[in-house]
């Protein structure tokens, strides 16, 4: 059906305000859980004082930063010191905007539960996640601090080693699918349920591992944190950065949790396909068919971001020449490996 | 719609381009570089060349300029001084760039039929044709690029070596 050029403008608007406030408010609640978890790790109890069981916590947290002075050190170069929290930011808020989070659902010809379906969606993904990494380069740069100076040189380092490991990893899934376009690379999953995903039935454990291992990396969660490690550059690259500006950089690295943690679950885990496959499909109607594929996208993507705060509360932070080393002498060839196996098996198949 | 964004794009390249001349601090040329090439994904994209406006924005906007921010972060590069620089570069310079101007728009422009016009927007290359083409295709000269990208690995691992 041909859609009208102002409906689909309109829509898209929509859309885009949506999910952008589902995803700050998500990312807010992620801080939280986060706090909470970790707390419990720890043997504490978290933020407990606002609200019930600290619930309204993210908002107390969200006024703080708000109404904090906006310090503006001294010689610092004033255009990057601006720009770089907002090419942070801007860049993980962008690339939630491929991604689909339930099934294909039409709304006169536009689809409801994903902002824009493009054939190399994947792709553009990786492009706005390799743009990210300006943000926090810059603003280490810009900082005249050589904390963060130091704690951007890591980043851009970390980031440019682990980015190879992380886009071949995804080739195995890219070969299974024959496809860029995220609901492809779903649709072939979503089968026989747990048993077609590509993390089960692809086989493709090493490479849900190499990506899982360099989106941590990506993310600069613990144990690769190198660029924020306290105990050596203060606070890494945002040392200088206060209010907003500081809250911007958090939000950032909570999105671009919340897009890892998404695009895990679209390639390996069968995005928002059910585990049981097609078994409980006839029932519930028409709303139980446009809300459960929701459900279970969520409750994996939830699944994951409790992987990271898990790590984070477990593991300590790794030594830089040991980062380096694990992500181009192992994560790497292992990489390589897996595209080899995954070929050669996709070839003996179609043979 | 395509020719504005055309429009739009081709004129932030070209002021990109001019501002990475104009510019004295290194950084500051990086960025309107990585401006360069992340608009001419786009013209790529206006053309229907899909994969290569992806692979362009990760690969050098997204990858080799940061390796070159990170070098002059690095590097800690200043502001650049003025100098006098070369007589024969400001002697030949600058005819030569006109001369090669010229040359290469009098071949477009004689070849024009032979090239034929292509419209903004109206083909599309799927990744998988693309791919069909580059590996069945073109595979000889595919893998001797690589071979070629491989020695200038080795090289430069062979080059960074310290003597022991």
């Amino acid at each position: 059906m041909e859609v009208s050029f102002w409906f689909f403008v309109l829509i898209s608007i929509l859309k885009v305000i949506i999910v952008t406030g589902i995803l700050l408010t998500a990312v807010a609640y992620t801080v939280l859980l986060e706090r909470k978890v970790v707390g419990r790790i720890q043997n504490r109890w978290g933020p407990s004082r606002v609200g019930p069981f600290g619930l309204l916590q993210p908002l107390a947290d969200g006024i703080k930063l708000f109404l904090k002075e906006d310090l503006m050190p001294t010689n610092v170069y004033k255009p990057l010191f601006i720009a770089a929290p907002i090419i942070a930011l801007g860049c993980a808020l962008m690339s939630i905007s491929m991604i689909p989070f339930g099934a294909n659902i039409q709304y006169h010809g536009v689809d409801l539960f994903q902002i824009s379906d493009i054939n190399i969606g994947l792709l553009v993904i990786l492009g706005i996640t390799s743009i990210g990494v300006y943000g926090v380069a810059l603003s280490g740069w810009s900082s005249n601090n050589k904390y963060s100076l130091l704690g951007a040189l890591r980043a851009s380092a970390q980031v440019i080693s682990y980015e190879l490991a992380l886009g071949l990893s995804l080739v195995g899934v890219i070969l299974r699918s024959g496809s860029f376009r995220l609901r492809d690379i779903v649709d072939v999953q979503s089968a026989h349920g747990l048993l077609s995903w590509n993390f089960f039935g692809g086989w493709q454990f090493a490479a849900f591992f190499i990506y899982i291992m360099a989106a941590f990396a990506e993310t600069n969660r613990t144990p690769f944190d190198l660029p924020e490690a306290e105990s050596e550059l203060t606070a890494g690259y945002h040392t200088e950065y206060s209010s907003m500006k500081f809250a911007m950089f958090f939000m950032a690295e909570y999105a671009n949790m919340i897009t890892v943690g998404c695009l895990a679950t679209l390639l390996f885990f069968g995005g928002w396909s059910s585990p049981f496959g097609h078994l409980f499909q006839p029932y519930g109607g028409v709303w139980a068919a446009a809300i459960m594929p929701v459900f279970w996208f969520v409750l994996k993507v939830f699944g994951f971001l409790f992987l990271y705060i898990w790590v984070r509360g477990t593991l300590p932070r790794f030594r830089y020449d040991q980062l380096m080393g694990f992500g181009w002498k192992f994560l790497m060839p292992l990489a390589i490996a897996n595209i080899i196996v995954t070929s050669f098996w996709l070839a003996y198949r179609a043979a | 719609m395509y020719l504005a964004l055309f429009l739009i794009f081709g004129g932030l390249c070209v002021a990109g381009a001019l501002n990475l001349l104009f510019q004295r601090h290194p950084i500051n040329s990086a960025l309107s570089l990585i401006v360069v090439m992340s608009s001419l994904a786009v013209l790529y994209l206006l053309l229907g060349a899909e994969f290569l406006a992806a692979a362009q924005v990760i690969v050098y906007s997204g990858a080799i300029m940061v390796l070159f921010t990170f070098v002059i972060m690095l590097l800690n590069a200043g502001r650049e001084e003025r100098t006098h620089g070369s007589k024969a570069a400001y002697a030949v310079g600058i005819p030569g760039a006109a001369a090669l101007l010229g040359a290469l728009v009098y071949i477009f422009l004689s070849n024009g039929s032979l090239l034929g016009p292509t419209l903004l927007g109206a083909s599309w290359v799927v990744p998988t044709v693309f791919s069909a083409t580059l590996f069945h295709d073109l595979l000889l000269p595919f893998e001797v690029t690589s071979v070629l990208l491989l020695v200038a690995i080795l090289g430069a691992v062979a080059l960074a070596r310290k003597e022991h």
